[in-house]
């Protein structure tokens, strides 16, 4: 072979890896769809899921993407309604042709990007869905592990930790939104106390949005409750201890289903306030090297964003694990094919910051990982089971 | 169903009447712009809550008390209130469309709210916050016993400015027949940015309130805006005393509904009310 000939060949070669290299520099990038409650009611935690997935695209693109392309998020405002978001997803379907889509955040607006989803055939993650009854699309996977039957599990576990801590309540007050993903885990609440023979001295229920809970705080404090199960969201929880402590009252033990994190946690009223979760910001979740990195971006980004609350929650947790499965799922089949992917979820358990996830169940939820916590002088401490609570914490009861 | 106690029931009916104190607070510039105006100012809304945010600001930022923070913000919303109406008679806007102009300015003030303060809840700490007063069995948080005396002390000198004053009586001759009272000397055009500023200050004054009792989020400024314009239809256009009265009726109705019934059943008070009054007195639009 000449001299020449072998200097042709490696010139051929390396110009080959040269435009072989530039084309997978310059491939499309994957492009991932999703809307958030950007604008509107539920904004404020939206904020949250925002945040998540933008600390989880960069870390992936750090990483080198999905097969070995870029990952791009976009990310509409579906302006905390059902219905808007219904239409941006077939928008991103349809006009913006994404190749992967990512949930919303809340029960009715995931509820129509499932419909979206099941219309095309796409998998849909998604992070904050609270009603699993609802979830009969066979390619939609749960992020918030919160069990096929919250209704029954979550008042069970919360009984559990109030008789672990010797507290096991005669009496209970349960009071509670109307709002969809609530109700029905207060009326499973009544169920199980009276399974356990715990006596409702009172039931009240009250309209999304109430603004006056000087009433309620009132017959809470006639009923002399032992316990008072709070069917909460966002700021009910607050407002209903702000009307209690106006009037001299303040209930032994007090559980809020879904309360806005933030401004529980710094309300002094609500210290001793126990609520569910599935992530706090301390070990033994942080052992894990993936969930402690994430913990302290979140806390620099929260912090630089203004967020009230910095710390890694149920939210900020459950929208991380809804990318981390988005992304076992395509490492774990090669490919961006909506049907593989699904199929591969439902044979394969997911390593997560939760834990491991698995979606062999009803409406493809799996273990139910819901903990108890508490308010403990102006932190949230998961304080049951033993082996996930806090280091050294235990239920505070008075 | 055991009958709640005496307590209770009176608890809760001061609990009403302290919320229904604030629906009236922030119905009266309402009532009074689109009484005397003719300017369905939904705009009123957004201010209350930009009040509101100033006043969480001020506190937060150099731990002013938002009481004090009234003398900053009440002359910022009488020139803003100002300004708005000049534009409105500016641009000819008639009073159907004021409805569209003012609904945009709301979400523009939403916008601006959330990019500067976020769409997180904020709270603010007034070092009096927790202070409440005891009468007997019953009990008086001091934030709104404060919401409920600057309600009477605005509708009570709104009240006498325009029954017992020239200025006052010049205002409802404009409004009634702006022409006429043209011929007899009256400046209308002065007296309606005087009204428009006097009406935006009113909601600053009402945010300031709101503050001290509820936890600010931006989306929240739409959640008062069925039952204030109860309020306001209830108490009559342009009338200074109504729109507290038919409030603390409101808000007294709904928390004896919540004492006796379902809480989940008090939204439908103040709209049921609406309505029974309507059927009684059909004219009263």
């Amino acid at each position: 072979m000449s001299l020449k000939f072998l200097w042709l060949r490696a010139a051929a070669v390396a110009t080959l890896f040269a435009a072989g290299s530039l084309a997978q520099a310059q491939q499309a990038p994957v492009r991932i769809g999703s809307t958030l409650a950007l604008t509107g009611p539920l904004s404020a935690t939206a904020q949250i899921h925002k945040l998540v997935g933008e600390i989880y695209v960069e870390q992936l693109n750090k990483r080198g993407g999905l097969l070995g392309r870029q990952v791009e998020w976009i990310v509409k405002d579906d302006q905390s309604k059902p219905d808007v978001a219904r239409t941006l997803y077939e928008q991103l379907v349809t006009a913006d042709k994404v190749d992967l889509l990512m949930g919303p955040y809340a029960t009715g607006a995931i509820l129509s990007a499932m419909g979206v989803a099941q219309r095309y055939d796409k998998i849909l993650i998604h992070h904050t869905f609270g009603i699993p009854s609802l979830a009969k699309y066979e390619r939609q996977f749960p992020a918030w592990s919160l069990g096929a039957d919250p209704g029954t599990t979550v008042p069970t576990t919360v009984l559990g930790a109030l008789g672990a801590a010797g507290k096991t309540p005669k009496t209970v007050a349960i009071v509670t939104s109307k709002f969809p993903s609530i109700h029905f885990m207060s009326l499973g609440a009544r169920e199980v106390f009276k399974k356990r023979g715990v006596q409702e001295v009172l039931f009240l229920e009250w309209e999304f949005g109430n603004r006056d809970f000087g009433p309620i705080a009132a017959r809470v404090k006639d009923a002399k409750p032992d316990f008072v199960w709070v069917g909460a969201i966002g700021l009910d929880g607050n407002l209903l201890l702000d009307a209690m402590k106006k009037i001299d009252y303040s209930p032994p033990l007090h559980f809020h289903l879904y309360p806005a994190p933030g401004p529980m946690v710094k309300a002094p009223e609500a210290n001793g306030a126990l609520s569910v979760s599935i992530f706090e910001d301390h070990a033994p979740y942080t052992n894990n090297p993936v969930a402690l990195e994430f913990t302290k971006l979140f806390h620099d980004r929260a912090t630089k964003a203004n967020l009230p609350e910095t710390n890694v929650e149920v939210q900020a947790a459950a929208s991380y694990t809804a990318w981390q499965l988005l992304e076992a799922a395509v490492n774990g089949t090669k490919s961006l094919d909506d049907k593989k992917m699904a199929d591969w979820l439902k044979a394969n358990k997911v390593d997560t910051i939760q834990g491991k996830l698995r979606f062999d169940g009803p409406s493809n939820y799996g273990d139910d990982l819901m903990r108890v916590k508490q308010v403990q002088n102006g932190k949230w401490l998961i304080v049951y089971p033993p082996e996930v609570a806090a280091p050294g914490a235990k239920l505070i009861a008075k | 169903m055991s009958w709640p106690s005496a307590n209770l029931l009176a608890q809760s009916a001061l609990s009403g009447l302290f919320v229904g104190a604030l629906y009236g607070l922030i119905g009266l510039g309402l009532g009074l712009s689109w009484g005397l105006l003719r300017t369905i100012n939904l705009a009123h809304f957004a201010f209350v809550f930009a009040g509101a945010y100033l006043a969480y600001q001020l506190n937060a930022s150099t731990g002013m008390d938002p009481l004090v923070a009234l003398a900053a913000i009440v002359p910022l919303f009488f020139a803003a209130g100002v300004g708005l109406h000049a534009l409105i008679t500016r641009f000819n806007v008639s009073a159907l469309n004021t409805l569209l102009v003012t609904f945009g300015l709301t979400a523009i003030i939403e916008a601006v709210i959330q990019a500067i303060w976020s769409a997180d809840f904020r709270r603010l700490e007034w070092a009096h916050g927790h202070v409440k007063f005891k009468l007997g069995e019953l009990f008086v948080p001091l934030p709104e016993l404060v919401t409920l005396l600057m309600a009477l002390a605005a509708t009570f000198a709104l009240w006498g400015v325009l029954r017992g004053t020239d200025l006052g009586k010049a205002m409802r001759a404009a409004a009634q027949d702006a022409p006429i009272a043209a011929a007899f000397g009256v400046n209308q055009k002065l007296l309606a940015l005087l009204l428009a500023g006097t009406c935006a200050a009113l909601a600053g004054v009402a945010g300031v309130c709101l503050s001290l009792s509820f936890t600010l989020a931006p989306a929240q400024i739409y959640a008062w805006v069925g039952v204030v314009f109860a309020a306001v239809m209830m108490g009559g256009l342009g009338s200074p005393v109504g729109p507290l009265v038919a409030g603390i009726v409101i808000g007294v109705s709904e928390a004896l509904t919540m004492a006796i019934t379902a809480p989940s059943w008090a939204p439908i008070v103040s709209f049921t009310l609406l309505i029974v009054l309507l059927l009684a007195r059909p004219g009263r639009l």
